[in-house]
């Protein structure tokens, strides 16, 4: 079961000349291009506080019978980034999908283990995944808004959970949140579709945010974006972190050295011909995992070498 | 390898053309069919006073051509009709579609069908030997016919048609907007009611509009339960004589052709036919409308 | 913001477990009218087909299906009014299933779709399929039994049914054919064959399941049919078999809507048994249809 780790507050330097080389080994210069600004950002890193918001326990999550992801175990911190990386189809979309119990739309979707939240079992009898989806939200890979007015996109949430109060304030606090208001105060009632692909997807953040969550899940996010939306969003999320433990699965390396401060990489376990089982190969800050990775399977993967 | 003229391609595709415009001239055939006779009633008959008298009586001595009575009959029992297919014909899409296992779709489904593949007649005779009995026995004051009874069978008659379309309709809204209302705390009765439908809408409305004018145009539930009274009256309990039921009465019984009689029978088809050919374009252009957002 | 209502973060019940008893009451009942709703249509159907079978089946008998038509209840049978019904269920078919396919295959392999006038005649299909059936009986009674003068017999009745199935042989018929995937049309049209050579040898054959189904069912259609028929004029004293294309007829609706308007009640019950005899009918071929479905579709 991989253990977590305490950060380092080294100062990493980097080589600009030796950031598109195959690396052996990985040396103190960093394996991928890491950004200067997470260099920057890991000097004035807190440890991790001692409370994690999610307590993963033996998790596994078969369709069909089969097992998609087996066996695991983990804590997710609070207000914190946490992101999930892994090569495609190793179950990190299945896995971030069960905080939220929206596994429970699956019909041949089964779960077995515990995520522990505040104390309870997600999964324990008598949780009623309308409430826990109150508390945990998610943000999907491809933008999802109602074919509806943008202001009704935002206040479908509080309506439906019969929030109390103004929903023009909620409305324009969600946006401003989202880091949309500037650019739709002015139409408020048209409809969603017309804003474009990196603004829709800020639409359903804000969407998000106007339930009040504890969680911010996100579904690789970015993955349907040009560069320019993904990072606002990216900025977005470091703002976010200050009110709420935000999830990210994604498969983009960079992002997650951007923005995340634990990074768990999962990844296949090959069965019986090509059946694929997904497990947690390694959880660690961010840093350590793309500079000094103890398993070999995230080295590998991490500096490209494995797909 | 010069190009060869296949002259069996061409006289192939030639047949395959004519078997489509037989379509074509059906249509031609249904519009003269009823047009020239129509014409030529009016030409005694002025357009105001058929549309506007309200006793219709041809085949009495004094002739009345107000067709007003039988547009009330056919409203009548429409409006029956819809009271039962149109609620629960959406209810039981809503259910198909966002409550239903693919299982149990899989044989709700085609079972609803049945419903709709019964001959009329036979409901017909369902809603004058069974139906208007027992409407009598709860205590209403139902004549033996009337147009409550055949309204409420000729809803259940259409009832599979909306839901089946309605299903459709629903069914073509992506997942993703499904999951984006679940994942914000939202139930499933919160979900079918304020995402699903709403982005349905336009099929949804597709099927009802599409519903009426079947009921609009049905003849034989009406013609055995409804009545062969004229009535003005909106009275359910009351016999009625629809559009459809007076061509099918005085279809059966022998008016010499070309007479003024017999041409009602154009006149009023006529009328039907505009009807219901409105209503159809209107469904269609619906249709159109859902499938090009979400196909 | 940071913990929402009904959160403790010291752990045990609460927040998660909660749901509003409102909201409870509210989607159980809702759910309880959806159910509802499904079931009048099927509760419906039980009531029809009991009404029936205790109406009628008393009057079944060999005698009567071999019986004619007659004025003296006890006597009367619903032999003319069966093969009434055969003669032109056949008829149909022979007439709207090849013209029907044809019309399909115009329209699916050869039209260009950009063209107004193929668009137009696909609109117009559409139309016609939700033509009352009684319009179709004016069409008939104008052209056919007055206009060409052919009089009240059973081929104007097979010709206007045929025009009324029409629409849905050519609706069942192209979405079969467009089921064929495009990999077997080019595979077949890159070995050299001609596009009349690719329909008749590959996609046909495909599509022949799908075609099949689709015409059985507008076949039931036509034999549920009375409207036309009336004013066709199917006269509904009948008490012969046709003995030809040019012979007076009857069906089974027919005779069904004679008896069925009698005041008589020994009618209603002989109403009620041809009932049967014509839901037996339909029943069988639906059960070939879907048989022949489940049997020779293949998924792609």
């Amino acid at each position: 079961m991989p253990e977590t780790r305490e950060q380092t507050t080294e100062q990493e330097q980097l080589d600009p000349s030796l950031e598109s080389q195959p690396r052996k080994r990985i040396t103190s210069h960093g394996a991928l291009a890491l950004p200067r600004v997470l260099a920057e950002r890991r000097s004035n890193e807190k440890p991790m506080s001692s409370e994690p918001i999610f307590e993963v326990k033996d998790l596994t999550v078969a369709y069909g019978g089969k097992p998609a992801i087996e066996d695991i175990s983990f804590d997710i911190g609070r207000k914190r980034i946490t992101s999930l990386i892994g090569p495609s189809g190793c179950g990190k979309s299945t896995m971030i999908r069960c905080f939220n119990r929206m596994n429970d739309l699956i019909p041949a979707a089964s779960v077995s283990g515990a995520i522990v939240y505040h104390g309870q079992d997600l999964y324990g009898p008598g949780v009623d995944p309308v409430e826990v989806r109150k508390l945990i939200g998610m943000v999907f890979q491809k933008p999802n808004p109602f074919p509806k007015s943008i202001y009704d996109n935002i206040a479908f949430g509080p309506r439906v959970i019969g929030m109390k109060g103004s929903m023009d304030g909620i409305v324009e606090r969600a946006l401003r949140r989202a880091a949309l208001w500037d650019e739709v105060k002015d139409r408020l009632k048209e409809n969603a579709y017309s804003l474009s692909g990196g603004q829709q997807q800020r639409l359903c953040i804000a969407r998000c945010l106007a339930v009040e969550p504890d969680v911010i899940l996100m579904d690789e996010p970015c993955s349907a974006l040009d560069p320019i939306a993904t990072a606002r969003i990216e900025d977005l999320m470091l703002e976010l972190k200050d009110q709420y433990s935000i999830v990210i699965v994604t498969h983009n390396m960079q992002q997650a050295a951007r923005v995340s401060d634990m990074t768990a990489v999962l990844m296949p376990d090959v069965r019986d011909g090509d059946r694929a089982v997904g497990r947690i190969v390694e959880y660690a800050d961010t840093g350590s995992i793309f500079t000094n990775p103890e398993s070999k399977r995230t080295e590998d993967y991490v500096t490209g070498r494995v797909g | 390898m010069t190009g060869r003229k296949r002259y069996g391609e061409t006289a192939i595709r030639l047949l395959l053309l004519l078997c489509a415009l037989v379509s074509v001239l059906t249509t031609v055939g249904i519009l003269v069919a009823l047009l020239q006779p129509t014409i030529e009633f009016f030409g005694e008959v002025s357009v105001l006073d058929y549309l506007t008298g309200d006793t219709w009586a041809p085949l009495f001595k004094p002739q009345h051509f107000g067709v007003l009575p039988l547009v009330i009959g056919t409203l009548s029992t429409t409006l029956w009709a819809c009271v039962v297919a149109l609620p629960f014909g959406l209810g039981a899409a809503i259910y198909l579609s966002e409550y239903a296992g693919n299982r149990t779709r899989r044989y709700l489904k085609p079972a609803l069908e049945v419903l709709a593949g019964i001959p009329t007649v036979v409901y017909g005779y369902f809603a004058l030997t069974f139906v208007t009995p027992l409407l009598g026995d709860i205590g209403l004051p139902v004549e033996v016919f009337n147009a409550l009874s055949a309204g409420l069978v000729m809803g259940v008659m259409i009832l599979p048609t909306i839901a089946s379309l309605s299903d459709d309709a629903m069914t073509a809204v992506p997942m993703a907007l499904r999951e984006g209302a679940y994942g914000l705390g939202a139930n499933k009765l919160q979900v079918s009611t304020r995402v699903v439908v709403p982005a349905a809408l336009s099929g949804i409305v597709a099927s009802f509009v599409l519903g009426i004018s079947r009921a609009v145009g049905e003849t034989m539930i009406v013609a055995i339960a409804a009545g062969a009274q004229p009535n003005s009256s909106f009275n359910p309990f009351e016999a009625v004589q629809t559009m459809t039921a007076y061509i099918a009465a005085t279809g059966i019984g022998d008016v010499p052709t070309g007479s003024i009689e017999y041409k009602t029978i154009f006149a009023v088809g006529t009328t039907l036919f505009i009807a219901t050919f409105l209503m159809n374009l209107v469904s269609i252009r619906l249709v159109r409308k859902y499938r090009q957002v979400y196909e | 913001m940071g913990a929402p209502l009904g959160i403790d973060t010291g752990g045990g019940g609460g927040g998660l477990v909660d749901t509003s008893r409102n909201n409870r009451v509210k989607s159980a009942l809702f759910k309880g009218a959806l159910l509802f709703s499904l079931g009048i249509g099927f509760v419906t159907l039980i009531a029809l087909l009991v009404n029936v079978a205790s109406d009628g089946l008393s009057r079944l008998s060999w005698d009567f299906i071999t019986s004619f038509p007659s004025s003296i209840p006890s006597h009367a049978g619903i032999q003319s009014p069966i093969v009434g019904t055969i003669y032109l269920m056949g008829l149909v078919a022979l007439f709207a299933i090849p013209v029907g396919v044809g019309a399909a295959i115009y329209l699916e392999e050869y039209a260009d779709r950009d063209r107004w006038y193929n668009r137009a005649i696909e609109v117009n299909i559409q139309n016609l399929a939700a033509v009352p059936s009684i319009v179709y009986g004016i069409l008939g009674l104008a052209f056919l039994v007055r206009g060409l003068a052919l009089g009240r017999v059973l081929l104007a009745g097979a010709l206007i049914l045929t025009l009324l199935v029409l629409p849905i042989v050519i609706i069942s018929a192209r979405e079969a054919i467009r089921a064929v995937p495009a990999s077997i049309r080019e595979g077949a049209l890159a070995l050299g064959a001609t596009r009349w050579q690719m329909i008749r040898r590959q996609v046909l054959p495909a599509a022949v399941p799908g075609i099949a189904t689709g015409s059985i069912l507008a076949l039931s259609r036509a034999i549920g049919e009375t409207a036309p028929l009336i004013l066709i004029g199917a006269l509904t004293f009948v008490p012969f078999n046709p003995d030809g294309l040019s012979s007076p007829f009857t069906a089974l609706p027919i005779q069904i809507f004679n008896w069925t308007t009698r005041p008589q009640d020994e009618f209603k019950l002989l109403a009620a048994a041809a009932i049967i005899v014509l839901l037996v009918l339909l029943l069988t071929m639906n059960a070939f249809a879907i048989w022949i479905r489940n049997r020779y579709q293949r998924k792609w």
